[in-house]
């Protein structure tokens, strides 16, 4: 592309670039004249929501985000950082990359699981294990299955080259998702307390180095790509889409974690949305500097590429660093042996504005500060306006019950559901063993295990969230996402610490949006302040809307928990041994819960029924902090054989996933009711707050006394068998199937509809 | 024992096969940059799993031409034991020190699972723990597992026992359900004519430890151990 | 300066896994008459050489060392003269 004179600026062509007119005068004014292209251009991806959070901020700042453990606050480094004992701290953040994906899904997914691994090593901290959350739409549309294969395959191609497990996630389908999937990127790591590295530029006159990979004109304005709706025009945008390079980033690891310990850097930040712009700015901005840039010695992929061009690049496997006085040899020499670019192309300065040099000409002089989030970007509180949807959603016609010989039939249906069903399709492309430390991945526990190396103790880690909960409900929705998350890792025998968030919602712009992104926030923070958890940081994803309306509003959680004894309390999801006694874990009050309405917001209303609707399921967070503190207990005793709690599908779906996750054993399970109930509700509803357990029949007696002045209760309703599932009700059996049965169901579902695995 | 394990950029398995040789078994082990050339103190190499240069062209293609290897070559010749695993497999058969190809799997996707192999040649070095037909458990993973060789040369790895292991149900039958990624004969592992070099494509150092769901590939490094023990015992040093 | 044209295919008796699914997903979509589908991969490079016979010989070794693993696969290549490396 041969170079041309870069276009005039004015308010048109700031509206194009995403900015509103009022932005624009803003930016005249902080300038006190009008801005150049190339100063245009960093304006808007840095006001962008990817990169300034302008929309969402002050909705965020209302969540609990200190605690004990908390080595770092939220927003003030790439990713959170939890103290874990013996002089080790964890890095962990999640990120969407819904936009990249709808278009490009290889490669939209694969860059997604690239910048979130570099958003934790550019702490200083190994990647232990990554972790994914994806929406699509129904697997009956082919372009869903294109896009599901493609992300699937990004994800796996990506982290198995990169060498880091992918240990846990979640898969979820519904036509909400049909037009925007989405697809959410974990990476946790570790790092020694006191090594931690820092985004921050100082000491005027060190030396600013643009380290891994050549720049190139992918990915330009990314970030605003990501801050829009996805229309056709999207489609056309194709070339916006960056292409990963996990070799490179494998690298660039290596490098930097060798650079750390080398103590040759004295800050760092990833170039991930907006590139050298974002990383400029925000590293001067957080460092009170100012950086001069001379772009003519930006190494770079293609010819003539223009100063516009290079500072907004999305070009993958890039950082810049800032050296530490004197150390430039050997910053350089450790780039050179891993094969890298380590370019010095500016130097910090003292005057707090980010100036750059591009062939001969300074094109831009930008005061740093004014442009990051805390400083000069805008910040909106949004007009807030309850969805009308809501009132009917929460209301539906109650189909009727199940008669009782119609229950097994409707569980096979309903392991059937690929939102149920074996994602085994999907894991075995992930590489879940490298790096020999993942204890219990994949459908072996409901959160994964990854052991510390060198110490007893063990991470446990999980995504979740059941987004039809908060679209039917929007707080309770958040509350449950946050709990369950927790509830899990509780089951894994961990003490959950803390959480990371990506927060997938339509456009902000649209009152109702921003009243549900309001409501499922305060849900979030309620359940995280009940259970202890805080919020480190994490990201919001706007604008995730097709021509067919938004997605379900989707606050995925990434949650950390903490293994004390790995060899004593990891436990797994599947019955252990014939003769064990299966044990429900309930609220003290539980009584079956047996009202119509505990069907509302369930996967069987929604798969058998084809119903989305009703209220959010059942949970007071004072009951489901008990019963998670009772699990902990009964695990740290030693007395819990599995663990698995109730949730999508029901007391039925946790049964018989606990025995076909075990190597052939089932359970003969005998639930009595009193009371009048449905036996739809008994068998099929989400109630929250239940974790089926088992023990050894010695410990039986050992189990109650454990859970004494815990407000709960634990009932015994069976006893683990070889082979089949057994299920009656008042006496008479109203589901008998073997594990063979339900296997053929459960694992081929979605192979069946993507070919062979 | 000195264990050596060779560092390719783009290795990832190769901190998972120090821990187990030095953490788990306590041999002498130390990692060899992919530039050095020295092996000389060393009794076993082994060529570990990952994205040796990132495999971009073919598995194992720009690695065969590193400075290392060829001193791994000359190793091996002068008798040294070499073990590959999964990507190190696709190393050892693209350097020509065994033979055949692996290509992409049958499925077209990669594949991370238990799997069982049938011992089929328990007179190696890396087998002498292991009765013959006797039925392990250990993981693969990896999207170019689909061993190929022509038909004269599957013949003469099956004359001259140089097949290792092969892909197996649970109870130790041959079928195609068992084989996980298309290989011919089901060759999950192959020795050189001289029994020293060892390539297999699942992972002994993923299941060398209760914790972690299996410890059958243990046996691999306890026949190694053994093998050197008797070595030294006879004289050899 | 010289371009080089090379396909790398698999050779004719190994089992084509990618244009197996290739020509499954075609006739899927109504492509019938493709009988079969081979897949392989498509090099392009550019060499400072004097003469077409020199640019053939350098990109053919390079596929004889590198690009190509003779036990599964064969390659073809093409050679014209360009004016620069664009």
């Amino acid at each position: 592309m041969p170079a041309t004179q870069p276009p005039v600026v004015d308010e048109a062509l700031a509206l194009e670039h995403g900015l509103t007119s009022e932005e624009y005068d803003r930016i005249t004014q902080q300038l006190g004249r009008t801005p150049t292209y190339t100063e245009l251009g960093i304006y808007s991806v840095m006001w962008s929501e990817h990169c300034s959070y302008k929309n969402s901020i002050a909705v965020l700042k209302t969540l609990p985000r200190e605690g004990r453990a908390l080595l770092v606050g939220a927003g003030e480094e790439n990713a959170g950082l939890v103290d874990i004992g013996d002089g080790l701290a964890v890095a962990f953040k999640i990120e969407s990359h819904n936009h990249p994906s709808a278009v490009e899904p290889y490669q939209g997914a694969a860059t997604g699981v690239g910048g979130i691994h570099r958003d934790i090593f550019t702490m200083g901290a190994r990647p232990v294990c990554a972790l994914n959350s994806l929406r699509f739409g129904s697997l009956a549309n082919p372009r869903v299955r294109y896009l599901f294969d493609g992300v699937v395959r990004g994800i796996g191609d990506y982290g198995n080259s990169f060498g880091v497990p992918t240990v846990a996630g979640e898969v979820y389908f519904d036509p909400a998702y049909e037009g925007n999937p989405l697809v959410n990127a974990m990476s946790v790591g570790v790092v020694k307390v006191g090594c931690v590295a820092s985004a921050t530029a100082k000491g005027v006159g060190n030396r600013v180095y643009i380290v891994g990979s050549a720049t190139g004109r992918d990915g330009i304005h990314g970030a605003t790509f990501a801050s829009e709706e996805l229309s056709e025009e999207s489609e056309a945008r194709r070339p916006s889409v960056q292409v990963g390079d996990p070799f490179t980033e494998k690298l660039l690891l290596e490098a930097t974690l060798e650079a750390l310990s080398a103590e040759v850097v004295a800050g760092i930040q990833d170039m991930g949305a907006a590139g050298l712009t974002c990383s400029s700015c925000e590293m001067s901005a957080k460092g009170g500097v100012g950086m001069t840039l001379y772009l003519d010695k930006v190494p770079v992929r293609e010819a003539e590429m223009s100063a516009y061009e290079i500072m907004l690049s999305e070009s993958q496997e890039r950082m810049l660093v800032n050296c530490a006085p004197g150390c430039e040899k050997d910053l350089e020499a450790i780039f050179a042996k891993w094969d890298l670019h380590a370019v010095a192309i500016g130097i910090v300065t003292g005057d707090g504005r980010v100036k750059v040099h591009h062939k001969g000409a300074m094109v831009a002089d930008v005061p740093a500060a004014h442009l990051v989030l805390g400083g000069g970007a805008p910040v909106y509180q949004r007009e807030a306006q309850r969805p009308a949807y809501l009132d009917t959603a929460q209301t539906f016609a109650v189909p009727a019950d199940l008669a009782p010989y119609e229950v097994a039939a409707a569980l096979e249906h309903l392991l059937a559901s690929p939102n149920i069903a074996s994602k085994r399709w999907v894991f075995e492309q992930y590489d879940t063993m490298v790096r020999t430390g993942t204890v219990l991945g994949p459908g072996q526990s409901d959160a994964a295990l990854v052991r510390i190396k060198g110490s007893r103790k063990a991470l446990a880690v999980k995504t979740d969230c059941n987004a039809r909960y908060v679209y039917l409900d929007p707080r309770r929705g958040g509350q449950i996402a946050v709990a369950e998350a927790a509830r899990n890792v509780v089951c894994a025998g961990g003490a959950p610490l803390a959480i990371t968030n990506c927060l997938n919602f339509g456009n902000p712009y649209k009152p109702e949006v921003f009243w549900t992104f309001k409501e499922a926030v305060g849900g979030m923070g309620e359940a995280c302040r009940a259970l202890g958890t805080p919020v480190t940081g994490g990201n919001v994803s706007f604008y995730n809307e097709s021509p067919d309306g938004a997605v379900f509003p989707t606050p995925t959680i990434g949650m950390l928990g903490l293994v004390d004894d790995l060899e004593a309390h990891g436990t797994a999801s599947a019955f252990q041994d014939e003769g064990d006694v299966v044990f429900l874990l309930t609220p003290e009050a539980w009584d079956h819960r047996v009202a119509a309405r505990e069907l509302g917001g369930t996967e069987f209303l929604a798969h058998n029924h084809g119903i989305t609707a009703g209220r959010a399921p059942h949970m007071e967070l004072t009951e489901e902090t008990a019963v998670q503190h009772a699990m902990l207990r009964l695990i740290r005793f030693s007395l819990v054989r599995s663990a698995h709690d109730v949730s999508d599908g029901g007391l039925a779906v946790c049964l018989a996933e606990k025995a076909l996750l075990s190597d052939g054993l089932g359970a003969a399970i005998a639930l009595d009711v009193a009371d009048p109930f449905r036996l739809d509700a008994l068998f099929f509803g989400e109630a929250q707050s239940r974790i089926v357990f088992t023990a050894q029949e010695v410990d039986s007696d050992a189990v109650y006394r454990a859970l004494q002045g815990i407000r709960v209760r634990a009932q015994k309703i069976g006893t683990v068998a070889a082979g089949r599932l057994q299920i009656k009700v008042n006496g008479s059996t109203v589901i008998e199937r073997s594990n063979q049965a339900l296997h053929h169901i459960y694992d081929q579902a979605i192979t069946r509809q993507m070919g062979s695995a | 024992m000195n264990v050596g394990v060779i560092v390719f950029p783009g290795s990832n398995c190769d901190h998972d096969a120090y821990h187990v040789a030095r953490h788990v078994f306590g041999l002498r082990a130390r990692f060899v940059w992919h530039k050095e050339t020295a092996l000389s103190d060393l009794d076993l190499v082994i060529v570990p799993g990952g994205f040796s240069y990132g495999d971009y062209l073919r598995a194992g293609a720009v690695a065969r031409f590193s400075p290392i290897m060829e001193r791994v070559v000359a190793f091996a010749e002068a008798g040294g034991l070499v073990l590959g695993i999964c990507n190190g497999f696709q190393v050892l058969c693209e350097s020509g020190l065994l033979p055949g190809a692996l290509l992409r799997n049958a499925s077209l996707r990669f594949a991370c699972k238990w799997v069982h192999l049938r011992v089929e040649n328990a007179d190696t070095p890396f087998t002498n723990q292991l009765q013959p037909g006797q039925v392990l458990r250990i993981p693969i993973a990896h999207g170019e597992g689909n061993y190929f060789a022509s038909e004269e040369t599957l013949d003469m790895l099956e004359a001259n026992r140089r097949v290792a292991f092969r892909y197996a149900a649970a109870d130790g039958t041959l079928n195609a359900a068992s084989n996980p990624n298309g290989s011919l004969h089901a060759i999950a592992g192959i020795i050189n004519a001289q029994g020293n070099v060892l390539g297999m494509m699942p992972h002994p150092e993923r299941c060398a430890e209760s914790i972690l769901g299996g410890t059958d590939g243990a046996h691999i490094f306890r026949s190694l151990m053994a093998h050197a023990a008797h070595r030294l015992a006879a004289g050899h040093i | 300066m010289y371009k080089a044209v090379i396909t790398v295919t698999l050779r004719p008796s190994i089992l084509d896994p990618q244009g197996k699914a290739a020509q499954h997903a075609l006739a899927t979509l109504g492509f019938e008459a493709i009988a079969r589908v081979r897949v392989g991969k498509f090099v392009e490079m550019w060499i400072n050489e004097e003469s077409a016979d020199a640019a053939y010989i350098a990109a053919t070794a390079a596929c004889e060392k590198l690009l190509a693993n003779p036990v599964m696969e064969n390659f073809h290549v093409e050679v014209a003269k360009v004016s620069d490396a664009g």
